[in-house]
């Protein structure tokens, strides 16, 4: 570890907190339905949107209307992509004349996609053809974000609103979401991209006759506007296969510094809406420390790992860390603090292969994307998951106390307590459960890169990244067979809509909740015991569930390194 | 409910418009007047022709260049589609080795590698960088050190003098952004393109 390499990941943590109260004062006003400066160019284009959907922007749903309306958007979303996948061939904008995606490989990528997690069996440049890139995946990582922001708002209004029965209009929050939010950052984000050096073009690929005599094809196309919502929305599937590690997906040191602030930008802020929603930024506050705590120490470790290197690197007399899978002008921190921050956030984009990470430097974004995707979180889910085990800790400290625990003016009852478990549990019953399946079948074993622990941490990577929504690989593993497609799908579906699902039923019922004034018995939620309580349960929580798994795979690989044994 | 299945499809069906075809086809089309040289892939041309682009790293054999680092990146085997065959910077099929830091098989390629280079250049400490694949399998970038260790082998097979070569390797040289962010690089590709110059004056 070098000073140059921490004062780099301190500079990234001060942007992103210098970030949080603008965004959170500006996502307040467009949530709250309020004027903001765009809205003379925006308003006409959302009341035709209104208009033409048949929406009545003032009528609200109950808890149970805005679930089914999300479900039946990502119906909708799922047929399109899938259809465009299928048909591609025969659709223009393709220059390179891909053909046609096979069913379970374009069934796996539409569930990918609206599921927010981006999971990428395909390689973009040899299997997809500009169409699909913009029209179905460019399209899907709006709304697929904007609707992780619209659940997440439905729950702040069950904490707000006092004895109501609606938690805000589905169609409302999602377009305003995509108008007011997204679409206006990814325009000048992406021609800050292209800036650097990233292309954006509907030409074909290039052959290039190289300085030796050879032929190279360079891969092109719209890169710039889907990399812009790819990282923004927390979706993180790349354009290239080898996603924010090409350098035509991230040109450059500035654009990769960039890019790890858009992951955090809006899950970061939402913290700070919340705490505005409620009443007390510091409510907000509280929150974003528990997040940030966790992550920084994640950073501690995975750059320690990785500076450090292998023993089979340090045995050569070879210095300078692990580059293994890492490109020269990220170098090993910004590679590190990438990982850190993708896993976290629920992005899931790459600028360095985690496969090749070292053993204890990759087991913290498996970690990450174990807890739950709370740090921060993919934009929307990260605050919904964290409310999730807000909700807990809070319980736990009820019991403590023999009180019935009550959070931001909501009591916190039986109901509340059995969806928070709900949503919490179905996680490692997807990546443990499937993890062992993949290890016994032998089909699946055949998938494996790598042999020893470092095997069976590429499966349990795949699940636990397919059931966070979060989408990185340790990408050795060929995912893209009949198993993996069928049952990574099924991991992603269950990973997002089982916790979706039972949070919004959280906000149905605290929204009919009476709001109570904090009195003298109310425990503070605002200040360091909270803070270090929700900590603990998350990390109680989680090390309960997969220590277990990850004491099979990353930990033996570390001890296993260590003795120089070799797979 | 069912009233919901209206803007389902409405909704969506617009949305997807301005987000999937607006959106990328007006920023083509405005990046293309703004910034059309990085909008088209930073290409480099000679004669007329591409040789490259200055972003994407391309094989280096000769003992003339200066060369990358390893690539892992892969081709359809011709033989039979369902394999593949290592296929060095290509450019249509980027990524890693994905070999883990336990992997026999990553650590007697770099051994090999290693022992290779010493023999090439007893003089120096192999950097780390020239014996390991990158992420993209197209990194365009080696470090300055990776850069001055090949300087001897350069320098002979041009037979030109070790410090004019050191020279356009210094002026080759492309520090932290602003001091601080990101790592000292050197473009391979822009080096050797600066060495063929210098041949040629």
């Amino acid at each position: 570890m070098t000073v140059i390499g921490w004062i780099q990941i301190i500079l990234f943590c001060a942007i992103v907190i210098a970030l949080v109260k603008p965004l959170g004062w500006y996502m307040t006003r467009v949530f709250s339905g309020e004027r903001t400066f765009l809205s003379p160019v925006l308003r006409p284009l959302e009341r035709g949107i209104y208009w033409v959907g048949g929406v009545d922007e003032r009528r609200e749903q109950h808890w149970l209307t805005y679930t089914v309306a999300m479900l039946l958007f990502h119906v909708g979303g799922f047929a399109l992509i899938y259809g465009l996948m299928r048909l591609q061939a025969v659709l223009p904008f393709n220059p390179a004349g891909q053909t046609a995606v096979a069913e379970d490989l374009s069934f796996n990528t539409a569930i990918s996609f609206i599921t927010n997690t981006n999971w990428q069996n395909y390689g973009g440049e040899s299997t997809l053809s500009y169409l699909v890139q913009m029209l179905g995946l460019t399209h899907q990582n709006f709304l697929s974000a904007a609707t992780g922001i619209a659940l997440a708002m439905a729950l702040i209004r069950g904490f707000t609103r006092s004895s109501m029965r609606t938690v805000g209009n589905f169609w409302v929050d999602v377009t305003r979401c995509t108008l007011y939010v997204l679409l206006p950052i990814c325009i000048v984000y992406a021609l800050f991209l292209v800036w650097q050096g990233m292309p954006q073009t509907l030409g074909a690929y290039v052959d290039a006759a190289t300085l030796e005599g050879g032929k190279q094809t360079i891969a092109l196309g719209p890169v710039a506007s889907q990399v812009a919502i790819k990282m923004l929305g927390t979706n993180g599937g790349g354009f290239f296969n080898a996603n924010a590690a090409h350098p035509f997906e991230n040109p450059t040191a500035l654009s990769n510094l960039v890019q790890m602030i858009s992951i955090f930008a809006l899950g970061a802020a939402l913290t700070n809406v919340f705490g505005r929603m409620v009443g007390n930024q510091r409510q907000g506050w509280a929150i974003f420390a528990v997040m940030g705590i966790l992550f920084v120490a994640g950073v501690t470790v995975t750059y320690w790992a990785e500076a450090n290197g292998t023993s089979a690197l340090q045995a050569l007399g070879l210095t300078g860390g692990n580059m293994e899978g890492k490109e020269v002008r990220f170098g090993v921190v910004a590679s590190s603090l990438f990982a850190v921050v993708t896993t976290a956030a629920s992005c899931g984009a790459v600028n360095a292969m985690h496969d090749s990470f070292t053993a204890l430097g990759g087991m913290i974004p498996l970690i990450n994307m174990q807890l739950g995707e709370v740090i921060i979180g993919g934009v929307g889910a990260g605050l919904y998951g964290m409310l999730l085990f807000v909700v807990l800790a809070i319980f736990v400290a009820g019991l403590m106390v023999g009180r019935t625990p009550e959070y931001v003016g909501k009591k916190i009852e039986a109901r509340e307590v059995k969806m928070a478990m709900l949503a919490i549990l179905v996680l490692p019953l997807m990546y443990l459960g499937w993890t062992a399946v993949g290890v016994v079948l032998p089909s699946a074993v055949a998938s494996m890169a790598n042999a020893g622990p470092h095997g069976f941490t590429e499966v349990l990577y795949a699940y636990t990244s397919g059931t966070g929504n979060n989408g990185s690989a340790f990408a050795g593993l060929t995912g893209n067979t009949l198993f993996y497609n069928l049952t990574l799908a099924m991991a992603m579906f269950v990973g997002r809509f089982f916790m979706i699902v039972p949070a919004m039923a959280i906000a149905g019922s605290l929204v009919e909740k009476k709001s109570i004034p904090a009195s003298a018995g109310t425990f503070p939620t605002t200040g360091g015991l909270f803070v270090g309580l929700v900590i603990g349960v998350i990390l109680i929580i989680g090390g309960l569930t997969f220590f277990p798994a990850l004491a099979l795979g990353p930990i033996v690989e570390h001890l296993a390194m260590n003795a120089n044994t070799l797979f | 409910m069912l009233k919901e299945i209206r803007p389902a499809i409405l909704v969506l069906v617009l949305l997807t418009a301005i987000t999937g075809l607006a959106y990328p086809l007006a920023m083509t089309a405005i990046a293309g007047v703004i910034f059309p040289k990085q909008a088209q892939g930073s290409l480099i041309e000679k004669d007329g022709k591409v040789i490259g682009s200055a972003l994407i790293g391309q094989e280096f054999k000769e003992d003339k260049y200066f060369h990358g680092r390893p690539s892992a990146t892969v081709a359809p085997d011709p033989n039979d589609s369902s394999k593949t065959v290592p296929a060095p910077y290509n450019a249509a099929n980027s990524g890693g080795s994905n070999l883990g830091p336990t992997s026999k098989a990553l650590n007697d390629r770099v051994k090999e590698d290693v022992e290779r280079l010493k023999a090439e250049n007893p003089s120096a400490g192999v950097p780390v960088d020239l014996v390991t694949t990158s992420a993209s399998g197209l990194d365009p970038d080696i470090s300055p050190d990776a850069a001055l260790f090949q300087v001897p082998r350069v320098a002979k097979a041009r037979s030109m003098s070790e410090d004019v070569v050191r020279e356009l390797v210094t002026q080759n040289t492309q520090g932290r952004f602003a001091g601080v962010i990101g790592e000292p690089r050197v473009n391979v590709l822009a080096l050797n393109l600066a060495l063929d110059a210098a041949k040629a004056k």
